[in-house]
């Protein structure tokens, strides 16, 4: 779904490319044994290699490599069995070695692909220029002190995985799109958390304008985008700005901007205005990585379902339709949840009763899958009510509710409550005689063709039964008594 | 005998013998030390640290126990090794103050063997140099002076503060690392034995890189058998360093004495070319005859990149170097000069820590890796290399080992050093050939120049065969008979 | 090759080390001489020859991904100019 913007000139679209640094699931960080926990004290989880003490040498984290290779071939790219390890120079406070460990010329995975699907249905292919292993920096902080900064350097040589993307993005709910699903992946295959709140997934973002298929335009590069909302708003801020420039006959400048959060605004980054000349060459403390074709084989062998295929399957064998198997797919653990509910039940009930049912008690309570009060083993014994006709639908709902508040199992509340749906033919037979009787007129005025007042008795024979009677046997019932 | 006069495998036997203690070794030393500051050749004496140590030695022997190969022997250390709480400058006033609070691993090995350290040695700044004059501790003084001639000499460097030890009597041996010549041509100055192992042979975790690809610690003795026994302690696969080799040290000493008997030496052609001294030229046929005289052969071989080593080792070398010292920004250890904003901070910092020929060299590499150049100069540069490399493989398909000068002259005046940096850097024109393709490389005392100042001969050998350059310098080590030593030392 | 005091300059800031006009001049000497010295590398061939990447042959070894160095924050500070509060303190960056 391409969204162009009209400007005073005529029409514009975005180029959009990103660039995800995604951490990479590991007890301890790429090149020295601290621990990669989050939110410790500072400088505790810091290894004299991460500090930049003299002498220190990097020793590569197999793990790390492992968990790249996986990444890789969950979008489909090409694993390069030779890479190498770049140092990136530059000085900052936070990069304690004075460069960083990185991946220049030949990155580990190269050439992968991302399906997006948008929501009106439509898929699109994204490409993927590289795969790349660095290292992380560590964490200046600003605010703490007028005139310095301070520097913990708990993430300093965290292992990091950048993803690059080809600038095939052509809006911002494209973009969007490209971030949930990549998250989605890495969760998958477990090889980053995808938590933007604590930095384990940030994005920096490339942009320009053009006119729809003409020239690319100069791009400018937004900086660590820490969340979805946050990228879109930045992206069309951005592509604002540079419109205006252009077509007040200004020239756009390649440059590095940071997205002000406050303001809803991108500016210069003044750090980063001196020209860049990163002198990367190969790391003389590392060899290069060689990866057995068996080590790539084996990493194959062990993937799991990854959500493109989750999705196809729950469509073509489930019959889901796409929108619910997306709302499904997106998150493994709500697939594996759905998975454990639509065992040998209902495919269709199950998506429901997940997507419309505890989707939403879950979103009211601010709660994930992982923290529901109600089991996939719980709610299946509640659809199996329903399937069986001890409950109906509507009572479903009340007791599913009464489920989610007391975690009480649906069988209990049935019981507890008197829920259990009227079933006996004789037992319905006698509630619908009963207001038959009692609603004489109504009688009459269906019988001479007020056809649309059969809603009205089943409604009065639900109430009179409270609720319980199987609705379905009391229209049969009540159909043959009106009408005979 | 005088205990600093002796060597580590005399010491060592006296030791077993019971004849003399750790105690009696050090404190003779830590004598020696003070008598001897003039030399410059410690930046930080450790006698408190000695002392404790040859005790625990003497009490280990004392139960039986201390069989390290180092066992109670006084050794001093290049101070560009970490030293765990003992200052560690590197020669450089950037590194002020610094403590760390870890080992490096070759100086650990060596502990663990037994040996005592007596103090860290001076060296040219960041092992930048020939002559040990960079030095911010001021430069170490050669033990040796020529016939008639009271001016100081440089020791060569960078490992000059532990060539001075070794050959002035302060230490019975002494760690040095090598970049371009650093161990091989301080020992042909001052007269004593440097051997550079292959690279991967020592561990580099733990010493101040200077150009990553190329360092390689090593020791330097007053003998070719004290050698042997000082790198075996010193060697061995270290896990924390990825470029370390796995492969099993052996015991050098084993076959030291077996000569040169049957082996095939290489002579190569291309060392001979660059307006050679006729006293060095006479010194290596004097080798050469040795040799044959012991029953080896030798044969002339080619080896045609080599007058391309320096240039390249001058790209090479900076580029990793200017990396390697980005770390050094005034943040986490050493000087600070405080400035009002960073980028302030970091250049009066690194202006003010950084000696002349420290920037000369951080300033190339950093302009031999910037975007345009980085084809042109460092690329280049590593395809040289591996033509060089190269031209070793192909010798070393048809000799033993390589037979060359160590150095183009004898040490110079430290008043009267080389005029112009590109004169300074010949002086390694013999020994980086050895560094660009990592191989072992040794020099050996053979003589003496015509004012009276040691030369040394280099034996350059096959990767990991460090016991072949060895036997053949103990070989050449007998025939010279070289017992002249520094007067007054 | 000419080499010029404003290149010294350029790459002075790169490297982060103040340099005076004075300085400039005499390292745009020095650095001017030893990069021609340097230039005679262009007589050799290098067609097809693959530039050096580990001097003696061997494959990259790799660590098992455990937590084994780190908690010394005490250490890691101890050298440091100057620290407040278990980080370390450098001039304000500003961004």
């Amino acid at each position: 779904m391409a969204s162009t913007i009209e400007g005073a000139t005529g029409t514009w679209e975005y180029v959009i490319g990103l660039e995800v640094h995604a951490q990479i699931v590991s007890n301890s960080k790429l090149f020295s044994g601290a621990s990669t926990e989050f939110g410790s004290e500072p400088n505790t989880q810091v290894s004299p290699v991460d500090a930049g003490m003299p002498g220190m040498l990097p020793v590569i984290n197999m793990t790390c490599i492992e968990q790249a290779v996986k990444t890789g071939l969950a979008i489909e790219g090409t694993i390069n069995r030779y890479s190498v390890f770049d140092r990136k120079n530059y000085f900052y406070p936070d990069l304690p070695q004075g460069y960083q460990i990185s991946q220049f010329k030949q990155p580990v995975v190269s050439e992968g692909r991302l399906v997006i699907e948008m929501e009106d249905g439509s898929e699109k292919v994204i490409g993927i220029e590289r795969l790349h292993v660095e290292q992380d920096a560590g964490k200046s902080l600003h605010d703490q002190d007028p005139s310095h900064s301070y520097v913990d350097l708990n993430r300093s040589g965290v292992g990091l995985m950048e993803i690059v993307s080809k600038p095939d993005l052509r809006s911002p709910e494209e973009a969007a799109a490209y971030v949930r699903k990549l998250r989605s992946i890495l969760r998958y295959v477990g090889t980053c958390d995808g938590n933007m709140q604590e930095g384990s997934m940030r994005v920096d973002a490339n942009v320009s304008v053009r006119k729809p298929g003409g020239e690319l335009g100069t791009r400018c590069e937004i900086k660590n985008l820490n969340s979805v909302r946050f990228m879109s708003r930045a992206l069309e801020y951005e592509a604002l700005r540079q419109i205006d420039i252009l077509e007040s006959g200004g020239k756009v400048d390649q440059e590095t901007r940071l997205f002000d959060v406050g303001r809803g605004e991108t500016r210069s980054m003044r750090s980063k205005e001196e020209a860049h000349d990163y002198r990367y060459f190969p790391d003389p403390d590392l060899l290069p990585l060689r990866l057995e074709q068996e080590l790539i084989n084996g990493i194959a062998a062990s993937m799991p379902e990854l959500p493109d295929a989750k999705r196809h399957r729950f469509m073509a064998e489930f019959g889901l339709s796409p929108y619910d198997a997306s709302v499904l797919v997106a998150e493994k653990e709500n697939a594996d949840f759905y998975e454990a509910v639509a065992e040998g039940r209902d495919k269709k009930l199950a998506a429901n009763w997940m997507i419309s049912e505890l989707f939403g008690l879950l979103n009211k309570a601010g709660k994930g899958i992982e923290e529901s009060p109600v089991s996939a083993a719980a709610l299946g014994e509640l659809l199996d009510l329903i399937s069986d006709d001890t409950i109906s639908g509507r009572t479903a709902k009340e007791v599913f509710a009464e489920m989610f508040e007391s975690g009480k199992a649906a069988g209990v509340i049935v019981e507890e409550k008197g829920l259990k749906q009227v079933t006996d033919t004789g037992a319905i037979e006698a509630v619908i005689d009963g207001v038959m009787a009692r609603e004489t007129q109504k009688v009459e005025e269906y019988r001479s063709g007020k056809d649309k007042l059969f809603g009205f008795f089943v409604g009065q024979v639900m109430r009179a039964s409270g609720g319980k009677a199987n609705p379905k046997m009391v229209n049969e019932v009540l159909k043959k008594k009106l009408d005979g | 005998m005088t205990p600093t006069d002796l060597t580590i495998a005399q010491a060592r036997d006296l030791l077993a013998k019971g004849e003399i203690s750790s105690m009696e070794l050090v404190e003779a030393h830590i004598d020696a030390m003070e008598n001897n500051r003039d030399l410059n050749a410690y930046i930080t004496e450790t006698p408190e640290k000695a002392l404790a140590m040859a005790q625990d030695s003497d009490a280990r022997r004392a139960k039986g126990e201390g069989n390290g190969l180092l066992e109670g022997i006084p050794v001093a250390i290049k101070d560009l090794f970490c030293t765990a709480d003992t200052l560690t400058t590197a020669g450089s006033h950037i590194l002020d103050g610094f403590k760390p609070f870890y080992e490096s691993t070759v100086t650990t090995n060596m502990w663990r063997q037994g040996a005592v350290m007596l103090g860290k040695t001076n060296l040219d700044e960041f092992a930048m140099g020939s002559s040990n004059l960079t030095s911010y501790h001021g430069p170490a003084i050669n033990p040796w002076k020529a016939r008639g001639d009271n001016r100081a000499r440089v020791p060569g460097g960078s490992s000059g503060g532990s060539a001075s030890a070794v050959a002035g009597r302060l230490a019975l041996g002494a760690t040095g690392t090598d970049t371009g010549g650093s161990i091989r041509q301080p020992a042909a100055f001052t007269g004593t034995v440097g051997i550079k192992p292959t690279y991967g042979r020592c561990s580099r975790w733990g010493i101040v890189a200077f150009a990553s690809s190329l360092d390689q610690a090593g020791p330097m003795t007053r003998s070719v058998r004290d050698a042997a026994i000082m790198l075996r302690a010193m060697a061995g696969h270290d896990p924390k360093d990825s470029t370390s080799a796995d492969i099993a040290v052996p015991d050098f000493e084993a076959d030291l004495d077996k000569g040169v008997k049957g082996m095939t030496i290489g002579i190569p052609k291309e060392y001979r070319s660059d307006g050679m001294a006729p006293e060095i030229e006479a010194l290596w046929q004097q080798g050469i005859k040795w040799l044959e005289e012991q029953g080896a052969k030798t044969v002339e071989v080619s080896l045609p990149h080599t007058k391309y080593a320096l240039p390249a080792y001058y790209i090479v070398a900076p580029a990793e170097a200017s990396s390697n010292l980005s770390r050094y920004d005034g943040v986490k250890y050493g000087l600070r000069v405080e400035a009002d904003d960073l980028l302030s901070m970091y250049e009066k910092t690194r202006a003010a820590g950084f000696g002349e020929e420290v920037k000369r060299r951080i300033l190339i590499g950093t302009y031999v890796l910037s975007a345009g150049y980085y084809d042109a100069y460092y690329l280049k540069a590593q395809k040289v290399r591996t033509r060089i490399a190269e031209d070793f493989h192909h010798v070393f398909g048809h000799v033993d080992a390589i037979l060359t000068p160590a150095t183009p002259s004898a040490a110079f005046p430290s008043e009267d050093p080389p005029s112009d940096p590109v004169s300074m850097y010949l002086n390694d024109i013999f020994t980086v050939p050895v560094n660009l393709a990592g191989l072992p490389g040794m020099s050996v005392p053979a003589g003496l120049s015509g004012e009276g100042l040691p030369l040394g001969l280099q034996v350059i050998g096959k990767a990991f065969d460090e016991a072949t350059v060895l036997r053949v310098g103990r070989a050449i080590e007998q025939a010279a008979d070289f017992d002249v030593r520094p007067e007054g030392y | 090759m000419s080499f010029d005091k404003t290149t010294i300059a350029r790459i002075s800031r790169l490297a982060r080390i103040a340099t005076t006009e004075a300085e400039q001049e005499r390292l745009a000497g020095e650095l001017g001489g030893i990069l021609a010295w340097v230039e005679q590398l262009d007589e050799v061939d290098v067609e097809g020859v693959a530039p050096m990447t580990s001097v003696v042959e061997m494959n990259l070894k790799a660590r098992e991904d455990v937590v084994s160095d780190g908690a010394n924050a005490e250490g890691i500070l101890k050298n440091a100019p100057k620290s407040a509060h278990g980080f370390f303190v450098v001039p304000k960056v500003v961004e």
